[in-house]
C-alpha cells in the first residue's frame, strides 16, 4: 500500500498481497486485529470528535475544564462547608476521585448511543464499528489528561506532595479503567441497537453508580464499619470504578488518617494497605478489565451481525 | 494472476420488521410478537475476478446488485459464504456518506482516508492531487456543511480515485457532476484500467458496462444468472429485463425462434464507405409469430452508433426458415469494423424473443480524410 501513484505506470501485482476475508462470523482474533490495524482511525475520530464538540465556541477546549470545575465547586460547598463532613483538604480528595469518574462517565453516556447516531456512517462504509465506541473513551482520556494536568497544578499550588511511592500504580490503575470503559462503552452501544431505551436507562444507573462510588464521601468513613459488620466489604469493591478512585485518592491525597476539622476526632478516610496490596489489586483489576474487554469485542461481534436490519 | 476478489457461496438474508419493537416496554409486553420476514437478497452467488479485470455487476433494481457491493466492500457481512480480497479497495458506495459536515474539506479528505484505510501520511502524499481533481481549491478550509451537493460529491470521488486503491468499486456514481467531470471520471477510470488495476461497476446502465468491461455477472432476484462476456451476459440481461416487464409467459417462445445467422448475398462483410449493403437474417421457427424485428450497430469500442426503436419492424414469421432482409442504401460510417446485434422482440418491444449479439461485424472501408465514425460530408466554403 506504500507505492506511491503513477499515472501510467503498470500497478503492483497482488499475488502475495495478504488475503482479507469477509465472512459472517470472524474470529476473535482477526477482530482485534483489525481492530490494531485501524488504530490510525481512531485517532482521526477521535480528534474529529474533539473538534467537533467546540468548533463554533471561543473558548474550545477550556470548557473541558470549567464545567468539571464547577461541579467540584458545588460538591465543596455542599460537604465541606454546609453538611461539614470535616474532612481537611477536602477539595483535592473529591478533585482526585472526580477526574476519574468524569473519564468514566463521559465515555459510557457518549458512547452508549454512538451507532445509532452515526447510523449513515455504519451502512455505508466499511470499518470496524467498535471503534466508533472507542473514540468516545478516546475522547474522554483526552478531557481527563486535561483535568489531570489541573489536578497535579492545582496539588503543586497548595504545597500538597503526593504519595511519590504509589505514583507508581496510577498507570496501572488508569489503564484498567481504560480498559474497563471501554468493555461497557463497546456492549452497551451494540445493545442500544436493539433496544432503544438503553441510552435512557444508562444515564439513570450512572447516577446510581455514581453514589456507589466514593467521589464525595469516604469509603473507610462512612461505609466501611456497616459493611464491615456483614463481612460484605469485598462487595463494595465489585464495582472496578471504585478501586481506581480510591488509588488515585491514594495518590494524591495521601494521607489515609486525619483529624477532622470539626470535632477534632480521628477520621480514616482512605484504607491503609500497604504498596504491595494496591499494586496487587490493580494488577488484579488490569487482567480483569483486559479480560473483559476481550469478551465485549466477542459479544459486539455477535450484536453486530443484525445492524443493518435494525438500523 | 491471482483472484482479487473471490465469492464464494454468499447468500444474504435480511429480517424484515412488520412491527418494531425497540423500546424495553415493548420488547417485554410482546416477547414474540412482530411478525418477521426473511429476505433472500442473495442466494448461492460464486464469481471470482482477476487482478485488472473490469467487471460489471448489471441486474434491475433490487436485484441485489448493491447488497453484494456492500458485501464485498465489508460493509454488509453475508449471513454464508466468504468473499476472499487481496489488495487496498476503495469504494464509490454513497460519496460523501464518511463526512462529518462540522469539518473543513480539508480535515475530511484525511479522516475519509483513515476510513478508507489509507494512513496519514499516503494521503499527504495524495493531497495536492485531490484537491486538484475535485476543483474545490477555494474551499477547502471551508466547513462541509457550507459545500454545494456537486462540491461534496466531487471531493469525496476525488478521495476515493486518488488514494491508490487496487481494487476500485463503483456503484452507480458516474452520474454525478456536470458531464465534463463525468468524462474526467470516465478518463480515470481508464485510466485505472491501463494500470492493471482491478475495477467492479455496477450500474443498470446496458451502455456504460459494454463500453467499460471486459465481462459481467447479471443478477436477478438475488440470483446470479450470467457471468461472461460483456455481450453474452448482457444479451441475457436484457431478455430478463423485458421479460419482467410484461407478465405473460414467453419462456415458451425462447426455444421455437431463433436467430441462425445473418448472411450478405456475396458472402462478403467487407465494404466501402457510402456504398449499400444488403443482409439476409436466416431466422427458423417452430411455430407462427407475429413480432417486430430490432437491430443495433456498434463500434468495437463498445460505442452505440445506431439502434432501431423498441417497437422496432413487424415480421411475420411462418413455421419453418424464414429470412428477413435489411437494406443499407448508404452507409455513411467511416473505417472500422462494426458489430451487428439483431433480435425479434414482441408487439410492445418489451419481451425479448430472440436476440443474437454480434450477429455480423461489417468491415468499412473509406477513402477519405475525415476521421470519426460518421462520414457528415461537410462541404466548407466562405462566404
Amino acid at each position: 500500500m506504500s507505492d506511491a501513484p503513477s499515472a501510467g505506470q503498470r500497478h503492483r501485482s497482488l499475488d502475495d498481497a495478504p488475503v482479507r476475508v469477509v465472512s459472517a462470523r470472524a474470529t476473535l482474533s482477526t477482530r482485534l486485529g483489525n481492530l490494531w490495524s485501524r488504530r490510525e482511525l481512531l485517532l482521526g475520530l477521535i480528534s474529529s470528535d474533539i473538534r467537533i464538540k467546540y468548533k463554533n465556541s471561543t473558548l474550545g477546549l477550556f470548557w473541558s475544564m470549567l464545567s468539571p470545575a464547577f461541579t467540584l465547586a458545588v460538591y465543596f460547598m455542599v460537604f465541606s462547608i454546609f453538611l461539614k463532613n470535616g474532612i481537611p483538604n477536602f477539595v483535592i480528595y473529591l478533585f482526585s476521585g472526580l477526574v476519574v469518574w468524569n473519564m468514566f462517565q463521559n465515555s459510557i453516556n457518549t458512547a452508549t448511543g454512538v451507532i445509532v447516531d452515526r447510523a449513515a456512517l455504519v451502512k455505508k462504509v466499511s470499518f470496524p464499528r467498535e471503534i466508533l465506541a472507542l473514540s468516545n473513551v478516546g475522547a474522554a482520556v483526552v478531557y481527563f489528561v486535561v483535568q489531570l494536568l489541573v489536578l497535579v497544578i492545582f496539588v503543586a499550588a497548595l504545597g500538597h506532595a503526593p504519595a511519590w511511592r504509589f505514583l507508581l500504580i496510577l498507570p496501572i490503575s488508569f489503564v484498567a479503567l481504560y480498559f474497563f470503559t471501554s468493555a461497557l462503552a463497546i456492549v452497551m452501544s451494540a445493545v442500544n441497537v436493539y433496544l432503544r431505551d438503553m441510552k435512557h436507562l444508562m444515564e439513570v444507573l450512572l447516577q446510581l453508580w455514581f453514589w456507589l462510588t466514593p467521589v464525595v464521601y469516604s469509603y473507610e468513613n462512612s461505609i466501611a464499619p456497616h459493611l464491615a459488620r456483614h463481612g460484605l466489604s469485598a462487595l463494595y469493591f465489585l464495582n472496578p470504578v471504585t478501586l481506581v478512585v480510591v488509588t488515585f485518592q491514594r495518590v494524591f491525597y495521601v494521607s489515609t488518617v486525619v483529624h477532622s476539622t470539626v470535632t477534632g476526632q480521628i477520621l480514616h478516610i482512605l484504607p491503609t494497605w500497604s504498596f504491595e496490596k494496591f499494586l496487587a489489586l490493580n494488577l488484579l483489576l488490569l487482567g480483569v478489565s483486559v479480560l473483559l474487554f476481550v469478551i465485549a469485542e466477542a459479544i459486539f461481534g455477535r450484536l453486530e451481525g443484525n445492524f443493518e436490519s435494525e438500523l | 494472476m491471482a483472484a482479487v476478489i473471490d465469492v464464494q457461496g454468499v447468500s444474504k438474508q435480511f429480517k424484515i420488521h412488520h412491527e418494531r419493537h425497540q423500546s424495553l416496554k415493548e420488547r417485554l409486553l410482546h416477547p414474540r410478537s412482530g411478525s418477521t420476514e426473511v429476505f433472500h437478497a442473495l442466494s448461492g452467488i460464486n464469481f471470482t475476478v482477476e487482478q485488472g479485470e473490469t467487471v460489471g455487476i448489471v441486474g434491475q433494481n433490487g436485484s441485489g446488485k448493491s447488497t453484494l457491493l456492500k458485501c464485498i466492500c465489508g460493509v454488509l457481512k453475508p449471513t454464508t459464504g466468504e468473499i476472499k480480497l487481496r489488495g487496498s479497495l476503495a469504494a464509490l458506495l454513497e460519496l460523501g456518506a464518511g463526512f462529518q459536515t462540522e469539518l473543513s474539506g480539508r480535515d475530511n479528505v484525511y479522516l475519509y482516508g483513515a476510513m478508507l484505510g489509507f494512513s496519514k501520511r499516503m494521503v499527504d502524499a495524495i493531497f495536492d492531487d485531490v484537491v486538484a481533481f475535485s476543483e474545490i481549491e477555494q474551499f477547502i478550509d471551508t466547513q462541509v456543511k457550507f459545500y454545494s451537493s456537486g462540491m461534496y460529491v466531487r471531493l469525496a470521488f476525488a478521495v476515493a480515485v486518488n488514494v491508490d486503491p487496487d481494487i476500485l468499486v463503483v456503484d452507480e456514481v458516474l452520474a454525478v457532476g456536470d458531464e465534463r467531470f463525468q468524462a474526467k471520471c470516465v478518463d480515470r477510470i481508464s485510466r485505472f484500467q491501463d494500470e492493471g488495476r482491478t475495477i467492479l461497476l455496477v450500474t443498470h446502465n446496458a451502455d456504460q458496462v459494454r463500453a467499460l468491461c471486459d465481462r459481467a455477472v447479471v443478477l436477478d432476484g438475488g440470483q446470479m444468472i450470467a457471468d461472461g462476456p460483456t455481450q453474452e451476459s448482457l444479451r441475457i440481461f436484457r431478455e430478463h429485463l423485458f421479460d419482467d416487464v410484461v407478465a405473460h409467459d414467453v419462456a415458451q417462445l425462447h426455444d421455437t425462434i431463433s436467430i441462425d445467422a445473418v448472411t450478405t448475398p456475396s458472402g462478403s462483410f467487407e465494404i466501402r464507405s457510402g456504398s449499400a449493403l444488403h443482409l439476409d437474417v436466416s431466422v427458423s421457427s417452430k411455430t407462427a409469430y407475429s413480432g417486430n424485428f430490432v437491430m443495433e450497430v456498434f463500434t468495437r469500442g463498445g460505442l452505440l452508433v445506431s439502434r432501431s426503436d423498441a417497437q422496432g419492424s413487424p415480421v411475420n414469421l411462418v413455421p419453418g426458415a424464414n429470412v428477413i432482409g435489411i437494406d443499407l442504401a448508404q452507409i455513411p460510417l467511416l473505417d472500422g469494423v462494426y458489430d451487428l446485434n439483431v433480435g425479434i422482440v414482441d408487439h410492445h418491444g418489451h419481451s425479448v424473443i430472440a436476440w443474437r449479439e454480434q450477429a455480423a461485424s461489417i468491415q468499412v472501408t473509406y477513402d477519405g480524410r475525415e476521421g470519426g465514425i460518421v462520414e457528415l460530408g461537410a462541404s466548407i466554403r466562405q462566404q
